[in-house]
């Protein structure tokens, strides 16, 4: 999977871990335990598509975001940028690439400089990696002509982001994404803090630059109607692992997950009706601590399905068919013949074994078993 | 017709700012009626937490400049003492908001916290105070109370202490509850128990005024709907007639912008183009006329809010009924783009 570099793939993302050590003592730090934000991780980005990523707060989202673009130094494992492991580059090294990856964050305004102009914060950029061949005035021309693309004024160069709306300021920190004409973005819940009237202008913005410019995006979001809209494929973390990958629209006429399930059927849809005809699944409990993440199977202790299996083998992320991988010892909706012919995926982390689920005729009479 | 429990008359809330008088709420009535739950949606900054927070007298203050009326049981509250909003607050109008935090007391054990908010309103003895702390912890769902009940709102996740929130709020058994975007802040999984245990404590809960972003949670619990956009009410109605007759074409786009987890993908996202009002210097006539691609030569006019689509609906926009029907709709979904 890691060797042959699939030449389609722009990141490639290999068993990647991210621990955050949680110190305590007052003389001497001594590292009493460790928050598993990102678990043995594994996924490619193909050159142009939207991967969303979703999951509850704490599930690690933004941790691998950050691990994307190296502003983390991940515990284990790579992740290669065309190819390149960017895990082991030095600072210098990867100076150059910064501008191939930029990040838009979910609070627009906490990104941006209060006391610089508009004009600096998308122009500085340019200056800093040597974009400015013609100049302070070319700088210019480039920035308003950015501001212009984003649907801001040339005039809004010289105003205070204070000045502007949730949903402008958001555009601003689009703009200066885009000053460097990167090949990824990675946005981090680039609509969470905005309206909905506001969030549908952003998101219309993000899929047309998408098509002008050729743009790879991780979309980062709880919010799961955004994530469909936005995305090719999706990834669903719980816990720090990323317990299904699947083709987007299949993910919400598929899920197989017991988690993606729950999480699917949490959402209230905005109709009266149909609400009421839904049968909804109500996950007990909360989501337990990443710092002493229940054993096996990570969802045992909420999921309805859970036998014992689940919280003593670590299930394997397996393969259904059409890119559509799912770590579960009980899956849902899939049917007997999927279950036989699915393999243990090159994706799954190195923890699991490869304890393939047994078709459904098979567990139903091993749970009648055990209950009895 | 349930009778009217609360009744919220051309309410006016104006801060004086810097910047000059921000009319945060500008004419604002409605009722609420016994047993129901009356949702209030609407764009950030348009007036919904300050007018919850009127009622419970807690937007008092230098800046502040009031007119209008909010009755309830005879009195009414916008005039009212502090004496008696304290009698009120708490014990017959009981708000939970976003971040339970804000009314948690983080030294305080929440048990403790829960039993003073009972005598503070009832001549009851510590002990009886406790055990009714204890039970309205496991009546909202918090596992083992007889333990949890000494713990610290830190030591509580934030769907417990949501949950702690709605504990406190009923141990005087309010006739009101105000719940400014109570699930805002949760997880989705977490926020679908908070709304299902909201929904299991109806008839405990006595009426309820949710204030919310999400049309999806309206949809699940509310009775009626307010529609609010730049500090007025835009339109009003039940359930049904919103969702499915709706009359404002903010109310359009509100609907329309949604990216749903079901159903038919739209291949763009509709969407309400321009940014919100200024509530410091409002677009004369109609709120929305800026952002709205309907305006028509009338609509300079501030249109009265008003029954035009018969029904119990009211809406404030001068389109016929007829006229909505035939723009509203995009791509078989409602939306507030013309039919092309
Ligand atoms: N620098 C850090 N030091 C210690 N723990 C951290 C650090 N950064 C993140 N964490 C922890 O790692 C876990 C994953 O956090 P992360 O921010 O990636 O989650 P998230 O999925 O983005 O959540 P949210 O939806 O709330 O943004 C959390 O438990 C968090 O507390
Ligand atoms: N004390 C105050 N002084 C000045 N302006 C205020 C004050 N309180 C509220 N406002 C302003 O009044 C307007 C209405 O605010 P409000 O909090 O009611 O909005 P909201 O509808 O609840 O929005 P959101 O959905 O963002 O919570 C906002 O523009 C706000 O900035
Ligand atoms: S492995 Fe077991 S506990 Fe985990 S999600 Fe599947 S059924 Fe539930
Ligand atoms: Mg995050
Ligand atoms: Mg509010």
């Amino acid at each position: 999977m890691s060797e042959a570099a699939d030449t389609d793939a722009l990141v490639e993302v290999d068993h990647l871990k991210q621990y955050f050590p949680i110190k305590s003592g007052l003389l001497i730090d001594r590292e009493v335990a460790r928050v598993h934000a990102v678990d043995d991780v594994t996924f490619s980005l193909r050159r142009g598509e939207t991967f969303g990523v979703v999951g509850e707060s704490g599930c690690g989202k933004s941790t691998l975001s950050r691990c994307l673009l190296r502003l983390l130094d991940p515990t284990a494992g790579t992740v290669r940028f065309e190819g390149r492991d960017i895990t082991t580059l030095s600072r210098a090294q990867l100076r150059p690439l910064r501008s191939e990856m930029q990040m838009i964050f979910q609070d627009p305004y906490a990104s941006l400089n209060p006391r610089k102009r508009v004009g600096q914060i998308v122009g500085d950029p340019i200056k800093l990696h040597g974009g400015a061949k013609g100049g302070e005035g070319s700088v210019k021309t480039r920035v308003q002509t950015l501001l212009e693309r984003v649907g801001l004024q040339a005039e809004h160069y010289n105003r205070f982001p204070h000045e502007f709306s949730g949903g402008q300021r958001q555009r601003i920190g689009i703009a200066r994404a885009l000053a460097l004409e990167p090949k990824l973005i990675v946005a981090d819940e680039p609509v969470s803090a905005l309206d909905v009237s506001v969030q549908a202008q952003i998101v219309n913005l993000l899929d047309d630059l998408q098509d002008d410019f050729g743009l790879t995006y991780v979309f980062v979001a709880h919010d799961l109607g955004v994530v469909r809209h936005v995305s090719d494929r999706v990834a669903v973390m719980y816990l720090g692992k990323v317990v299904e990958v699947s083709p987007a629209e299949e993910l919400y006429t598929k899920p197989v997950h017991p988690y993606t399930a729950a999480l699917l059927s949490a959402i209230p849809i905005p109709d009266p009706r149909e609400n009421r005809a839904r049968r909804r699944v109500v996950l007990q409990g909360d989501v337990p601590s990443p710092i002493d993440p229940p054993p096996a199977c990570r969802f045992h202790t909420r999921c309805p399905f859970a036998t014992e299996v689940c919280s003593t083998v670590e299930p394997p992320l397996v393969d259904y068919g059409g890119g559509h991988l799912v770590a579960c010892h009980h899956p849902q909706n899939v049917s007997e013949q999927e279950i036989r012919a699915a393999t243990v995926a090159p994706e799954s982390p190195v923890s699991a074994g490869d304890l393939l689920p047994e078709p459904r005729g098979d567990s139903a009479r091993a749970a009648a078993q055990s209950s009895s | 017709m349930a009778e009217a429990l609360l009744t919220v008359e051309d309410l006016r809330v104006g801060f004086e700012t810097d910047d000059g008088r921000v009319q945060a709420v500008d004419g604002v009535s409605f009722e609420l009626r016994e047993g129901e739950v009356l949702a209030i949606v609407g764009e950030s900054g348009s007036g919904k937490s300050v007018t919850a927070q009127t009622i419970m007298g807690l937007t008092r203050s230098p800046n502040a400049a009031f007119e209008g009326r909010i009755g309830f049981e005879g009195e009414d509250l916008l005039n009212a003492s502090q004496e008696q909003l304290r009698r009120v607050r708490g014990n017959e109008i009981a708000m939970i908001f976003q971040d339970p935090m804000t009314s948690l007391h983080p030294v305080y054990k929440l048990g403790w916290q829960i039993a003073e908010q009972i005598q503070a309103h009832e001549q009851v003895s510590k002990a009886d105070a406790r055990e009714r702390a204890t039970e309205l912890l496991r009546r909202v769902g918090i596992p083992s109370p007889e333990s949890r009940i000494d713990n610290y709102p830190h030591e509580f996740s934030g769907g417990m202490r949501q949950r702690a929130m709605i504990a406190m709020a009923l141990a005087n058994s309010p006739r009101i509850l105000i719940a400014d975007e109570p699930t805002t802040a949760l997880d989705v999984t977490i926020q679908a128990q908070i709304i299902s245990l909201i929904g299991d404590l109806r008839s405990e809960l006595g009426s309820v005024i949710l204030i919310t972003h999400d049309l999806g949670v309206v949809a699940e619990i509310a009775d009626r709907v307010l529609v609010m956009y730049g500090g007025m009410v835009v339109e009003q109605g039940t359930l049904e007639e919103l969702f499915y007759n709706p009359q404002h074409p903010y109310t359009w786009g509100l609907l329309g912008s949604l990216a749903r987890v079901d159903g038919v993908k739209p291949r763009r996202l509709p969407s309400i183009a321009g940014a919100p009002p200024s509530l410091i210097a409002p677009p004369k006539g109609c709120r929305f006329r800026t952002r709205c691609p309907h305006e028509f030569d009338r609509c300079a006019e501030l249109p009265p809010l008003a029954a035009r689509a018969g029904g119990t609906q009211i809406d404030r926009c001068w389109l016929s009924p007829q006229e909505k029907a035939a723009k509203r709709a995009v791509e078989g979904r409602i939306g507030l783009e013309a039919t092309a």
